[in-house]
């Protein structure tokens, strides 16, 4: 294959398996901007994925229109990562948990419970959802050379891609440019603030965690049913992809517009792993798994280490609960 | 018809842990006034105003809006559609957000951020009532006062005609107080009413039309400012003449020079420059006042002589020896005491027993125990400190959490002064405390100065500098704007200073 | 109405009714669930319980395991240092005393190769963690991440050895090393059944820490630095380097209980180490509140259902609903904290 072509694969496949990071990741800027840190990634996206692939085995076989099917396992996934991360919000907000200690609660019991559902289809090989999301471009129309090539590294792709696209967009139009991401950005910076003027923190909260949840549902599902996956469970499947998502929006500093490219920076490392010993550049695949999970640790640090002293754009109250009569 | 706009009645508000904040109390105000709630720290000033405007819920009493009796639902969103606002004495902005975003936080109207309409409002209120201010400035890069200004602003954008103002000027130069009270008397006239909490009697009586006493969460009585006096409020206020002779007497036992200061720089937290070319000197016997606004530099002062923050140029130097770089534990073991401004947070460990915190200086002596600590000796220290500064706790070996603020800073002080310090740093010692603790503060900083000590008072409360310091070192931007004699200093002038004007004709007070 | 109102002192006898009805709800639950799925809950309960009662000795194993790892994470938290990477760092102490056992045993005198091997193990362990704690002390980057994900990386470092380099002669083709020589083995303690002189060390390490963390002075300044930063620097304590301390010695236990398991149940390195008891641990600590004695006892317990994942599938029951109990044990115990913190009271209106 031509150097074009490669780089053209390597990068398509880093924006198709950076996808999942990339819906979990807005949705905990979400929540982290409304102030709530939500460390149960991982078990919000293994409840996706356990939902993706029960009702996709249930509804691409019952008749339904496959796209039509698909679209109803993303939304189910979403729905199901909200209750999920329900969860977190009462356990924090309501009963005033540690943030920390609550995620992992989470995280565990969101793995245990996907894991504990999934069981039996682990060793069934006929457990497959065959009929999965497919790619469509957009690109075709451009015939340059080169930069043709380029877009189809973004336009080639199958429809959760494109709805990520759209999702940074909106988000970040929902938080800079509404009155209701002013008021989201506020309750993250200084709850006290907003509640003096009639924002219900703790409501807010308790939609922005659960949004959040909604996206990593979704996240996990794309594990399930994008083009690029094969359609079964597997335990182990999320594979740190949740903790991953977290560091991503510590790097991508809170920012919906810088979080895209994070991901599929993330997408390249993971990538690699496979496109590595396809293409004979470097054969040894425990390395090579050993990669992302490196990458984030480096990029984290250097996040960190590049901002001593200066504001690494955290919110304000950040984990901090809000409770008005405790000063 | 209606006579008052606000009427409340029997109010009482019992916090969790059984603190009564508010008991039978009455409070009416009329439209157009300037009503200032009148009491010391605790009386039960602020707590009153969160249930006017809706942070609160009133336990028991009734509450009317323009005859209106307030019932159901009633929350920060009511009171402001009622017309009431509150500035708080911290004050409720989004730091990082522009004077626009926070002018429309909480907004239910509309839906899309629309910052030009905005902005055009927010210049035809500033217009109308003399409020300048530049409506994309980020709040973090405006001063204090301006600060203040954006709450008045942001109250009037949410068509608030009654505004509450919660201590305004605490943190106000005396000149920057005249401006805030000639735009307040300036609101008046438009028909707007003021209501605000302090507790400097001198400012009620020149600015208030009437005023309500606040005492041990009690409104006392409401009087006429024409019709009443300074001792008649002392009277009311403390239930007791209030005492303003100087607690010290003239400098009897002056040593040799303690703690130097020479050219002193330092950050604060954001790594802006907050101490800029600081100097001065304190002799053993010594009381140094540091009088000046809150946030110009006290803090970090305080924590560059104790070794918390790093000096960036300059140097300190105590008993002779250059301490500049030295670490916080080894300037503990010179024998250096602080009673800090934040008690919860950094003087005590609110969630440890009294005997971790008695111990928090000396733990590494190694009568304590150099491996294990020895219990025994600890509970002894402990003991002792809770005898000698009479502090009331069930046992040694409970939190300090369950203690109130006069016998935390008891303990403080017990502790600090435990291993008999040369010098004692103190930063705003008294502040939240009620009268007898105040004095009880006092007095042991005055045995330790009678006893030889050297000691820093930074202070935010004039009374106290004049009467508790031999001289008063006045801080303005970081810069010590000039050190006098506090016997007979004229406070105009200490007023100019703490507002960073040098007098060009030296009154040598 | 209900009325929330905070404590100021939370009763002693809550703070053991409250984690014991969590933890007897989060069972309730889990049989709900069992029931639910079309399983016999009894029967799981019969075998987690009963056959945790006779199989007494697997439940210690466990328990020795989670004692000495819990021992290290409440330290760690103690300090409000959120050291999860305990799995990791129990690995790489697998690892250095398999290096020891595999490939130093020959200049080691006998009686020494046990000790050899822990202390490559402390310093395995301990150094692994040291890369979030060294990161968190110096540059304040969240350890709770890089301890997460370096979980991830110690697990490939394994595979990568046991595969590769480490590969033993004797495997056949599997992925482990080679067996460890028998002075590099624990003994066990009877005749029959797993249950290793481990357990003294467990032991020993519950008590000592207990000491070290509630009477001495270092146990003291971690307990200040916990209460808040502010504080414990105003008290001349240096963060960073008790950061490092606490991190280091956090990851050491997890390192020792690395080296104890493999030398006692395996005698080899092998991918299929049971290093999920890791995350059990932050469970035990937490349902503990960080007290060293109580995680001893915890342990014992929570051992029980570790030991149950081996045996359910015996009884025809997903081993996973085990998992899934852990998971709900912590939900439940942070929920039940709820209520050592502050009282429900029934207020008319």
């Amino acid at each position: 294959m031509s150097g074009l072509g490669i780089f053209q694969d390597l990068f398509s496949a880093a924006v198709a398996v950076g996808t999942p990071i990339l819906f979990t990741a807005i949705g905990e800027i979400i929540a982290e901007k409304s102030g709530v840190q939500n460390l149960g990634l991982e078990g919000m996206m293994y409840m996706g994925a356990i939902t993706a692939f029960l009702s996709g085995l249930a509804l691409t076989s019952s008749g339904l229109p496959s796209t039509t099917a698909l679209i109803i396992v993303i939304i189910l996934a979403a729905i199901v990562g909200a209750l999920v991360a329900s969860i977190h919000a009462f356990l924090c907000l309501s009963l005033r948990a540690n943030q920390i200690v609550s995620g992992l609660a989470l995280s565990i019991l969101g793995t245990g419970l996907s894991y504990y559902i999934g069981k039996v289809f682990i060793s069934d090989p006929t457990a497959i959802i065959k009929t999965r999301l497919t790619q469509f471009t957009f690109a075709d129309a451009v015939q340059i050379p080169v930069v043709g090539e380029i877009l189809r590294i973004f336009l080639n792709q199958d429809i959760l891609v494109y709805l990520a696209y759209i999702m940074v967009i909106l988000v970040w139009f929902y938080m800079y440019k509404t009155q209701k991401g002013l008021d989201l950005r506020a309750i993250g910076e200084n709850p006290g603030a907003a509640d003096a003027v009639g924002v219900n923190v703790k409501l807010s909260r308790y939609v922005y965690v659960m949004i959040g949840g909604a996206f990593a549902g979704i996240g996990g599902s794309a594990l399930i049913i994008s083009a690029s996956s094969v359609g079964q469970w597997g335990q182990g499947m999320v594979a740190g992809r949740g903790w991953i998502a977290i560091a991503l929006v510590i790097f991508a500093r809170w920012n919906p517009k810088l979080v895209i490219w994070g991901a599929y920076l993330f997408g390249v490392a993971i990538a690699l792993v496979s496109r590595a010993q396809v293409y004979g550049w470097f054969n040894n695949i425990y390395i090579l798994n050993m990669v992302p999970y490196v990458a984030t640790i480096v990029v984290l640090m250097v996040t960190f280490i590049f901002s001593k002293n200066k504001d690494i754009g955290e919110p304000e109250a950040l984990g901090k609960p809000y409770d008005r009569e405790e000063r | 018809m209606e006579q008052y706009l606000v009427e409340m009645k029997n109010i009482r508000k019992v916090f969790p842990g059984g603190v009564v904040a508010n008991d039978k109390v009455n409070l009416s105000i009329m439209k157009g006034e300037i009503h200032a709630l009148l009491g010391e720290n605790g009386a039960g000033k602020s707590t009153l105003m969160n249930i006017l405007t809706g942070l609160y819920r009133q336990d028991g009493g009734e509450l009317f809006i323009r005859d209106e009796k307030i019932e159901g639902k009633y929350g920060p969103k009511e009171a402001i559609a009622k017309g009431i606002g509150m500035v708080h004495q911290n004050f409720r902005l989004v730091k990082p957000f522009t004077v626009a975003e926070n002018m429309v936080l909480g907004n239910r109207k509309t839906i899309i951020y629309d910052e030009k309409s905005i902005v055009s409002k927010i210049e035809e209120i500033s217009e109308k009532f003399k409020l300048q201010i530049s409506p994309k400035a980020k709040i973090w890069q405006l001063s204090i006062g301006e600060q203040q200004r954006v709450e008045i602003i942001k109250m009037l954008y949410k068509g608030a005609e009654i505004l509450i103002m919660d201590e305004p000027t605490a943190v106000l130069t005396p000149q920057e107080v005249k401006s805030l009270f000639d735009i307040l008397k300036g609101m008046t006239k438009e028909g707007l009413s003021i209501i605000f909490i302090t507790h400097k009697m001198n400012e009620v009586l020149t600015y208030a039309d009437r005023i309500t006493v606040l005492r041990g969460g009690f409104a006392i009585k409401t009087l006429n400012a024409s019709d009443t006096n300074e001792s008649e409020l002392a009277d009311l206020m403390v239930g007791r003449q209030l005492d303003t002779k100087r607690m010290i007497d003239d400098g009897v036992n002056i040593g040799d020079v303690v703690l130097k200061l020479e050219n002193v720089g330092a950050m604060n937290d954001k790594g802006l420059p907050a101490l800029k070319d600081v100097s001065f000197e304190i002799k053993g016997g010594e009381i140094l006042g540091v009088a000046g606004v809150a946030g110009n530099g006290q803090k970090e002062l305080s924590e560059v002589i104790t070794g918390l923050r790093s000096v960036k140029k300059g140097s300190v130097i105590f008993k002779g020896d250059n301490i500049t770089k030295e670490s916080v534990r080894k300037i503990i073991d010179r024998n250096i005491a602080f009673i800090p401004e934040d008690r919860h947070g950094m003087g005590l460990a609110n969630n440890l027993p009294a005997t971790d915190n008695a111990i928090l200086k000396m733990y590494t002596k190694k009568e304590y125990g150099r491996f294990l600590l020895n219990k025994k000796k600890i509970d002894e220290a402990t003991t002792k400190m809770v005898n000698d500064f009479e502090i009331k706790i069930p046992n040694i070996n409970c939190n300090v959490k369950l203690m109130s603020g006069g016998n935390l800073q008891k303990l403080i002080l017990a502790r600090e002064t435990f291993e008999n310090p040369e010098l004692i740093i103190a930063v705003y010692p008294i502040r939240g405390l009620d009268v007898g603790a105040t004095d009880y503060v006092h007095r042991k900083l005055a045995e330790e100065r009678r006893k030889g000590k050297a000691i820093l008072l930074i202070s935010e409360d004039l009374e106290e500098i004049y009467k508790m310091t031999d001289k008063v070192a006045v801080l303005f931007d970081g810069q010590i704007m000039d050190v006098l004699e506090t016997k007979g200093a004229d406070i105009k002038k200490l007023g100019l200073l703490m507002a960073g004007i040098k007098e060009e004709v030296d009154t040598n007070a | 109405m209900l009325k929330v109102e905070k404590r100021m002192e939370t009763p002693t006898y809550l703070k053991v009714v409250i984690p014991i009805v969590s933890v007897l709800v989060a069972i309730l639950f889990s049989s709900l669930i069992l029931l639910i799925t079309g399983e016999n809950a009894l029967a799981a309960l019969n075998t987690i319980f009963a056959g945790s009662l006779i199989n007494w000795q697997e439940v210690l194993v466990n328990g020795v395991s989670l004692m000495i790892i819990g021992i290290g994470i409440a330290i760690a938290f103690k300090m409000v240092i959120w050291n999860i990477g305990a799995a990791g760092q129990m690995m790489m102490g697998m690892i250095f005393a398999a290096g020891v056992a595999l490939f130093l045993h020959v200049w080691i005198p006998p009686a020494l190769l046990l000790p050899a091997m822990f202390i490559a193990a402390i310093i395995g362990g301990g150094l692994w963690a040291l890369i979030s704690g060294g990161a968190k002390a110096v540059w304040n980057v969240n350890e709770v991440i890089t301890s997460l994900l370096l979980n991830y990386v110690a697990l490939y470092i394994l595979q990568f050895l046991v595969n590769g380099p480490w590969k033993g002669v004797k495997s056949m083709g599997f992925p482990q090393t080679d067996p460890f020589p028998e002075a590099a083995r624990i003994p066990t303690i009877f005749p029959t059944g797993r249950l290793h002189y481990g357990l003294l060390i467990a032991i020993i390490v519950v008590i000592v820490f207990y000491f070290l963390l509630n009477k001495s002075r270092w146990g003291y300044e971690i307990r200040v630095i916990g209460e808040g930063r502010n504080v414990a620097r105003y008290g001349g304590m240096s963060l960073a380097k008790n950061i490092f301390i606490a991190m280091f010695a956090s990851g050491a236990l997890a390192g020792l209980a690395g080296a104890i398991q493999v030398s006692a149940l395996e005698g080899r390195l092998s991918p299929h180490m049971n290093t999920d008891i890791g995350y059990t641990a932050i469970i035990v600590v937490w349902l503990s509140r960080l007290h060293p004695l109580v995680i001893g006892i915890v342990s014992v317990f929570m051992g029980a259902l570790l030991y149950a994942e081996t045996s359910l599938p015996a009884a025809g029951i997903p081993t996973e609903i085990a998992k899934l109990m852990q998971g709900l044990i912590l939900f439940f115990v942070i929920a039940g904290d709820f209520f050592s913190r502050y009282k429900v009271k029934m207020v008319k209106e």
